[in-house]
């Protein structure tokens, strides 16, 4: 019998695989993301399966809340939602289905061939107070270069983005 | 099978990659692409934060590695869609092989 916690992962691995498997073939693009959608919705559910929440709610939050309502919108802007894409040629889905399956086997036996040993360590508690300490800190095992380095890496993307998107006055 | 191990979770986030690189090399649309990558960058967190749980439980290193991860999906997605509505500003449309010169 299996227990509710083991059911959950198996509807949640469901929810993902589904999800993603038919954003990948759907030819209406704007279904392709609504179906991207549950895809990370069910990714989120895995973080709070493992129970890490603060990064249950970060996935939530910056994928669903934002990454996806941008690519709806960029649909929007883009084209019409109601024309289907061409369906992509037979060459190119049988080589991309070989090249697919034949990678997907190779690792899942080198995974289930090896065997991992889970460690006996004590469980170090991950919260919000636990993982901002961590950021922060300029010691040892501490993330403060990182932490800073990304800050520089958003603020140049959003740069770029302006830049890249700006409608320069000849075009007006 | 009733115990979910580190296993379980490997083999999904391979699956869930490997659908993604399905996506990637089919589709021509560049906003299917996009959210191909998407697919592609969670199944790695999915990776990272299941070696954390099952065989770093001490420490926080995978945690930290994903907020990045998705940190720079973030901006990787904003860029990108940035680009994709300027290409269909110029050539209207946002198919890879109409989209052979970027530079006007």
């Amino acid at each position: 019998m299996m227990s509710l916690h083991t059911i959950l992962f198996y509807l949640m691995a469901a929810l993902i695989l589904g999800g993603g498997i038919m954003a990948v073939i759907s030819r209406k693009i704007f279904r392709a993301a609504v179906y991207l959608l549950f895809s990370l919705i069910g990714i989120a559910g895995l973080y709070f399966w493992m129970e890490y929440e603060f990064l249950a709610a970060v996935q939530i939050i910056v994928y669903v809340g934002g990454i996806v309502v941008l690519i709806i919108f960029s649909i929007f802007l883009t084209q019409t939602s109601s024309l289907d894409m061409p369906k992509p040629n037979l060459n190119r889905r049988l080589f991309a289905g070989l090249a697919m399956l034949s990678g997907l086997l190779l690792t899942i036996t080198l995974i289930l061939q090896h065997s991992f040993i889970p460690s006996l360590d004590p469980v170090q508690e991950v919260n919000v107070s636990s993982i901002g300490l961590k950021l922060l800190s300029v010691h040892e095992g501490g993330y403060a270069l990182p932490f800073e380095v990304v800050s520089v890496l958003l603020l140049a993307a959003m740069i770029g983005c302006i830049a890249i998107a700006i409608k320069s006055p000849a075009q007006k | 099978m009733n115990q979910i191990g580190l296993t379980h979770f490997l083999i999904l986030s391979t699956s869930l990659f490997f659908i993604g690189v399905y996506g990637f090399l089919t589709r021509r649309n560049l906003i299917v692409m996009l959210m191909s990558v998407e697919l592609l960058l969670n199944s790695v967190n999915i990776n990272f934060l299941a070696f954390n749980k099952y065989l770093y439980p001490g420490k926080m290193d995978g945690i930290f590695f994903s907020i990045f991860i998705i940190t720079i999906a973030a901006a990787e997605a904003a860029v990108a869609i940035a680009i994709i509505i300027n290409l269909y500003r110029r050539h209207k449309s946002i198919d890879v092989e109409d989209a052979e010169a970027l530079k006007d």
